[in-house]
């Protein structure tokens, strides 16, 4: 109903002063409620209230500048002595304390200290205060706190221009020290004045760098050899891998001759050569990726990430550009075998892609917004997948520690916590590490430790809490379960396809079996028209009856709800 | 003379007793059964300790004095009486 006033005046009148006087309230619309209406709501009797009465508080966190602080040792040179003796004589030295031992007050001091301290030494001696009660109890698994991450430590990039950290590793012998690689991932944006050196870190030193690394140009990625903690090898933007070793020094000690190198910056390359490390002078072996397995270069897939396992040394996978897992067999005889399989997983490139270190048929890979796991013998589909994230996912790996953890870095500087025994719609535990976008992630061998390096030539070193890097009990048997499980469904699933498709198959064969064998004229306008309508007919009554039946289940949950109507 | 030897002896004796030096009032070590350069060692160091311990216990409570120090770490522990004069340290290892 519409609520209309007019107003009118006289053109004569216009332009005149106004005159605003007081009027009573008039009143214009009276809109009574109406009682059918409210047939529709029930009055709701009981509403839970929260209410605290505690005076409003808020927290808030200062940090202070940084201060830097050097170690360095004091030398105690031996004083005191009197000055008529020289602390270097030693008959001066030895007569000066047989004179003190005869003095009086030393041999009643010492009476009495000696006593004091006998009494404490058989003290010692009597009960081990440090001693083991409950050796055999073993303690309970409760872990009430909620899983949590603490940052420990920040290495920053000394130089003046900052650079993306493209590849982190830890050192295998115990992970005191981390190499990251620093280079600057936009093509053709490298100036004149950046750096060319990638740094070796200590853990417990933040402020300088422990070795810098000056390689010919700057390295894409880096890696600690498993069996020698003292070198490394690393890729470089030019398509060379250098070798380090790092007892003797910053300069590589070999490195690949140009020519014989890729082509293109060794994270991109469309032929992956076989390097031994023993004889860098050329490369072992060749191989074309391709998915037609042509051993075509046209055709061939650029490949991003690579995963080695070294129980297995004979396979290996590789993730590529356009989003295709593709497993690989060495050992085998022509091109065309070495490629075993491939997984058609993400919509843009596989960033990172790693086994499961206790199980190594699953694996793990991470491309566009969703991270995924496969199981080697389902290559229709993942068997688990995460749900579209919000931004990029540009890395992921295991923990060593726990079969059922995974950590993932995100290009909006937020690292992901997955544990799939617990959640497998969302992440654990998320951290924001730093504002700007996060390349890289390596998690230490204990598990604790987890380093993610930024786009700014920041690597923030993060402690997880205990609750997440330490392995529950049954997890390692549970989580082979969930995997068998899944395996299964997928197995299924592409049965169930397989079966539906043939039907489907053999159908449309018959239908047209069916019409070879039928007259023109008899036709079909007339039968499918009455067939569509009935169709039409049955879905539409069918929807009734649903409805119908949802509504009588409302009311009667509604009747319960409220017992005095 | 004599007595302090003994005295000193029986405390040697003792069950884990790694070492034992007695110190003056200025740090100089008087006696000792360990090397020179621990005692050196030793010495300086303990002296200052004491000295902030006591002025601590005697900052709290004036009336206060410290009578005896013991300083507890992985391996062993380190027992000092103070007097007015001279400090006995005792190095000794129980779980021995």
């Amino acid at each position: 109903m519409e609520i209309v006033y007019v107003y009118t005046k006289n053109r004569e009148e216009f332009g005149r002063q106004c005159l605003l006087s007081d009027r009573p309230v008039e009143l214009l619309v009276d809109i009574p409620p109406d009682q059918n209406a409210a047939s529709n709501f029930i009055q709701r009797r009981q509403r839970d209230q929260a209410v605290q009465t505690l005076r409003e508080q808020s927290e808030h966190q200062v940090n202070t500048e940084r201060v830097e602080y050097i170690s360095c040792g004091i030398n105690h040179v031996e004083g005191g002595w009197p000055k008529d003796i020289n602390p270097k004589d030693m008959e001066q030295t030895s007569r000066f304390r047989k004179m003190a031992e005869k003095d009086e007050s030393y041999m009643n001091s010492i009476l009495q200290l000696g006593s004091v301290t006998e009494h404490c030494c058989r003290q010692n001696n009597a009960v081990d205060i440090y001693q083991e009660y409950f050796e055999g109890w073993e303690e309970v698994e409760v872990s009430p706190e909620l899983p949590s991450a603490k940052t420990i430590n920040m290495f920053r990039d000394p130089n003046e221009i900052k650079r993306t950290v493209t590849g982190l590793s830890w050192h295998p012998d115990g992970g005191r020290k981390l190499a990251a690689a620093y280079s600057c991932l936009e093509f053709q944006k490298t100036s004149k004045d950046m750096s060319l050196n990638s740094y070796i870190w200590d853990v417990e030193n933040p402020n300088r760098p422990e070795l810098t690394l000056k390689p010919a140009s700057p390295l894409v990625s880096l890696d600690y050899n498993p069996k020698d903690p003292h070198t490394l090898v690393g890729g470089s933007y030019n398509g060379q891998i250098v070798y380090w070793d790092t007892r003797r020094g910053s300069q590589p000690v070999e490195f690949s001759s140009v020519e014989q190198s890729h082509r293109d910056p060794i994270l991109l390359c469309l032929q992956i050569l076989w390097w031994d490390i023993r004889r860098l002078s050329e490369p072992t072996e060749r191989l074309v990726l391709d998915p037609g397995r042509e051993g075509n270069l046209d055709r061939a897939l650029g490949a991003i990430s690579l995963e080695f396992e070294a129980t297995m040394p004979t396979k290996f996978m590789v993730g590529t550009e356009q989003g295709l897992v593709v497993s690989c067999n060495r050992k085998a005889k022509t091109p065309a075998e070495k490629i075993v399989c491939t997984y058609d997983g993400h919509h843009g490139p596989v960033y990172a892609l790693q086994r499961n270190p206790f199980f190594p048929k699953n694996f793990l890979t991470v491309g566009d917004w969703t991270a995924r796991i496969w199981s080697e013998d389902i290559k229709e589909s993942s068997i688990m997948c995460t749900k579209y994230q919000m931004s990029y996912l540009t890395d992921a790996c295991w923990s060593p520690v726990r079969p059922s953890v995974f950590f993932t870095v995100k290009m909006d500087g937020m690292l992901d916590v997955w544990d799939i025994l617990f959640n497998q719609s969302d992440p654990t535990l998320s951290v924001k590490v730093c504002d700007r976008a996060l390349y890289s992630l390596r998690v230490q061998d204990n598990g604790h430790l987890v380093a993610c390096g930024s786009q700014q030539g920041e690597t923030t070193l993060l402690e997880i809490c205990a609750g997440l890097s330490t392995l529950q009990k049954n997890e390692k048997s549970l989580l082979a379960a969930m995997f068998e499980r899944e395996t299964k469904r997928e197995k299924i699933l592409e049965a169930r396809q397989r079966e539906i498709r043939l039907k489907e198959r053999s159908r449309s064969e018959q239908s047209r079996e069916e019409e070879i064998g039928r007259d023109d004229g008899e036709d079909d306008p007339d039968q499918l028209i009455a067939r569509a309508e009935s169709d039409f007919c049955s879905l539409v009554e069918g929807g009734l009856h649903r409805r119908e039946r949802r509504e009588e289940d409302v009311l009667r949950v509604s009747h319960s709800y409220s017992p005095t109507s | 003379m004599a007595e302090v030897e003994e005295t000193l002896k029986r405390i040697q004796g003792q069950k884990g007793v790694q070492g034992i030096i007695i110190v003056n009032s200025e740090g100089i070590p008087i006696k000792t059964t360990l090397d020179n350069s621990s005692t050196v060692q030793y010495a300086g160091l303990i002296h200052q300790l004491v000295m902030k311990a006591r002025s601590t216990v005697r900052d709290i409570d004036p009336q206060n004095d410290l009578t005896f120090l013991r300083v507890r770490s992985k391996k062993n522990e380190i027992m000092i009486a103070p007097d007015k004069d001279y400090f006995l340290i005792v190095i000794q290892n129980p779980s021995d």
